[in-house]
């Protein structure tokens, strides 16, 4: 085993982008992000890839966008307010059947807001964000580590399934650094093969067109439909999420990101006290793991949902839940940080004082 | 064993460069290990702190909100992080620039006048490894060792007569711990 | 018999949807035709905009990509570094370049980006009903400013070629248009000219076409001299023709 080496979580996440096999870079510096961009700016001229800082965020996604035509694994990245602006652009991707690999080092909002760790994106990153009917492919890495190993998994789910696919990180991971493994070999991407759909020097063969639209009677009906066979396909095939002590569980916290961290802390103060608490992490938010929390459900007296936010993926626990049992909420917006005694607080209010439909907004 | 340590001063005090340095040692010693910078607007003016653990399990938040050990080189940083050190932690003072006296009974102060050692070494950028002496003397949560020998690896352009000389300061503060 | 002209290569052959008496199928044509005589095709990746020539990925015959509204340079630029043996083209209108891309547009121009822009300036929304553009002239009606273009309202029109001479990244930038046989010409020659200096690897190049849009300007259907008149009377007095950057030589 190789000594791990300290990474701060941007670096981890650019270095591992590379290492997957990115050669194209485009964006817009925001905090706390902005590591992304640097480090991009010199390592990617290093293995003969492309960097541009745009001159927004508009034209960050857009250059992506004619970058990921071209089948050459791309990547922008961003944080929140900047996400919001890359919007259309992506909806365009989608539209395209474009994969790239997004980052979002989430900041607190909305607006302007601030620029500490928060998880006020969720809705947008796992509804579509932008407009029309479409999906990303959400990975919500919860350490240094998984930053640098998401972005393999991200390209390999985009590029199989011709999806957007997204990280969705926070200023605190973004930020921190700790021990990283490389212990994975690196890809060098001209041993892939360009895709069928891809743009370039066409050589005689059949012209490609790339685009999102379809004016024609029924066409574009027609055209979504076959895009939510492969969603339908990720749902089946690429959910992911951990569990800690959940087997005897009484209480089971579902937490990402940082928070789940904290949300596993809690869980062993409660322990030690005597509480069966467990966690469910959900690794990728969409696809959601609707399913494994539903068979928990029936066996669980309360699900604690843990979010840097005003509560947002709580409604999908709910939606998995589906009245089985109780789900309650800890949940912190503006971009404060959580720490274990609090959640644990909470877990002590919801069990040993058996309340119902505990939510505490903080 | 769990170390929470919150670095705290000017900017300019080096104080991002010890946190990473522990953290780095932290890895040395085959522990967990965390850092968290203060960042962005903060970053300007004022002072700048870092949060760092060092722990034997994986580590839960980055950001320590009760440390163990506070280590401060400003005064500013005495009257922010004093009330956050836990019943019974650590609080590293550098008497130098803080001349307020700590108020807390319930923990221990080391007062160190980092900078007159520094300058005695004949540098005044070592100061913060004179404070990491006395923290890894006071805590024995890192060895002096281990920090030395993390040094060049972290720092890979430092000479390595600058190395010696930050080693130096590391084992005057460790005596005063 | 002998044929003396014959469809470009570089045109599907489809039926476009242009109205009767727009520039935009001469100009398709043109490009088209530079495209053959440099025998780029194969290597050609073409831009289509939003806006009346959004279908232009359907009449061209070569990659084509359909973008945001007024990202084409921006899109162009994420083609043309991850292939930069190719050559790219932006198809763009004026609501498309000036209005909502003027950002896009004028940073491509300033980071040189080695593309060529061709710009069909009619001054005036055509796919969404005739709504003022950037380019409307001051006393030009549109759905948007039913008595004319007033400027203490609206404003003034933006001359984009003059604009983006000022850039250093510019390496060509000429204002034609297809409104008389003369003008086919030399927009002809410009917009071979815009792609030779992307052979060339020379930097941007942009050419400006004047161009008619009887439909939302009004002018009569059933004769097209109305609307080419509104060209050589009103537009070319705002929008002079010209080169106004040429340093493909250096």
């Amino acid at each position: 085993m190789a000594e791990k080496q300290l990474m701060k979580g941007n670096e981890a996440l650019s270095e591992g982008a590379v290492r997957a096999g990115c050669r194209f870079f485009a964006g817009y510096p925001i905090t706390p992000q902005n590591e992304v961009p640097e480090y991009m700016s010199w390592r990617l001229p290093q293995v003969g890839g492309a960097f541009i800082q745009s001159e927004s965020e508009v034209a960050a996604i857009n250059v992506i966008f004619g970058a990921a035509a071209t089948g050459v694994r791309s990547m922008t990245s961003s944080s929140s307010p900047g996400i919001s602006l890359k919007q259309e652009g992506i909806s365009y991707c989608a539209g395209a059947d474009l994969p790239f690999l997004i980052a979002n080092v989430m900041r607190g909002g909305p607006g302007l807001g601030n620029i500490a760790g928060a998880q006020g994106d969720y809705f947008q990153s796992t509804r579509g964000g932008g407009h029309g009917d479409y999906r990303l492919y959400v990975m919500a890495p919860n350490s240094v580590q998984e930053m640098f190993d998401f972005p393999k998994k991200c390209y390999e789910t985009a590029y199989q399934y011709r999806v957007p696919a997204m990280i969705l990180a926070d200023g605190t991971i973004g930020q921190m650094m700790e021990g990283v493994e490389i212990n994975w070999p690196e890809i060098d991407p001209k041993t892939i093969a360009k895709p069928s759909w891809s743009l370039g020097i066409n050589n005689g063969r059949e012209r490609r067109m790339v685009g999102s639209y379809d004016l024609r009677d029924g066409m574009l009906e027609k055209m979504v439909l076959e895009r939510v066979k492969r969603y339908k396909q990720i749902e089946e095939k690429e959910v992911l999420w951990e569990e800690k002590m959940t087997e005897d569980a009484e209480i089971v916290l579902v937490a990402y990101g940082i928070s789940s961290r904290v949300a596993l802390a809690a869980c062993r103060i409660a322990r030690e006290k005597g509480i069966k608490a467990g966690l469910l992490r959900p690794i990728t938010l969409w696809p959601f793991p609707k399913k494994r929390i539903a068979e928990l459900a029936p066996r669980v007296k309360n699900f604690l949902a843990v979010e840097m936010s005003l509560g947002q993926m709580v409604e999908d626990v709910r939606l998995a839940v589906n009245g089985a049992t109780n789900v309650n909420l800890f949940a912190k917006p503006g971009g404060s940080p959580i720490f274990a005694e609090e959640v644990y607080q909470a877990i002590e209010t919801i069990v040993k004082k058996g309340a119902k439909e505990y939510a505490t907004v903080k | 064993m769990y170390q929470g340590i919150r670095i705290s001063g000017f900017g300019g005090q080096g104080v991002i460069s010890a946190g990473v340095l522990l953290a780095y040692t932290g890895i040395l010693e085959n522990k967990n290990v965390s850092f968290f910078p203060s960042y962005g607007a903060e970053m300007r003016g004022g002072t700048a702190n870092c949060s760092v653990v060092i722990a034997s399990d994986e580590v839960d938040t980055p950001i320590v909100s009760s440390p163990d050990t506070v280590i401060v080189l400003n005064e500013p940083s005495l009257a922010k992080f004093e009330p956050l050190v836990k019943p019974g932690g650590t609080l590293i003072v550098n008497t130098s620039l803080i001349k307020t006296e700590p108020s807390r009974k319930d923990i221990k102060v080391i007062k160190v006048p980092c900078n007159e050692i520094a300058d005695k070494l004949g540098n005044a950028k070592v100061m913060n490894m004179v404070a990491l002496g006395v923290f890894a003397k006071a805590t024995g949560a890192v060895s002096i060792d281990s920090i030395a020998k993390a040094l060049p690896k972290v720092y890979k352009k430092l000479k390595p007569e600058v190395i010696e000389l930050n080693v130096k300061a590391l084992q005057e503060g460790s005596k005063l711990a | 018999m002998q044929l003396l002209n014959e469809k470009p290569k570089s045109l599907l052959d489809v039926q476009m949807h242009y109205c009767p008496g727009c520039g935009h199928g001469i100009v398709h044509r043109l490009v088209a035709e530079a495209m053959d005589e440099l025998n780029i095709r194969e290597k050609t990746i073409g831009v289509a905009p939003v806006g009346c020539s959004v279908f232009a990925d359907h009449y061209f015959n070569c990659d084509m990509i359909q973008g945001a509204h007024g990202r084409g340079p921006a899109i162009a630029t994420g083609i043309k570094r991850s292939i930069p043996e190719s050559i790219v083209f932006s198809y763009q209108g004026d609501g498309d370049l000036a209005s909502i891309g003027m950002g896009e547009i004028i940073h491509a121009a300033a980071r040189g980006e080695k593309l060529t822009v061709i710009f069909v300036n009619n001054a005036i929304y055509g796919m969404t009903g005739g709504q003022m553009a950037p380019t409307t002239l001051i006393g030009q009606k549109a759905t948007t400013c039913v008595d004319g273009r007033n400027p203490e309202i609206n404003g003034f029109p933006i001359r984009v070629c003059e604009m983006l001479a000022t850039l250093d990244g510019v390496v060509y930038a000429e204002r034609t248009s297809v409104h008389n046989v003369a003008g086919v010409v030399k927009s002809k020659n410009a917009i071979k000219k815009a792609f030779q200096n992307q052979i060339e690897n020379k930097g941007f190049s942009i050419v400006e076409i004047l161009s008619m849009c009887p439909t939302n300007w009004g002018t009569r259907l059933d004769n097209p001299s109305e609307a080419t008149k509104y060209v050589s009377e009103s537009m070319v007095k705002i929008f002079p023709p010209g080169i106004y950057k040429d340093v493909s030589a250096k």
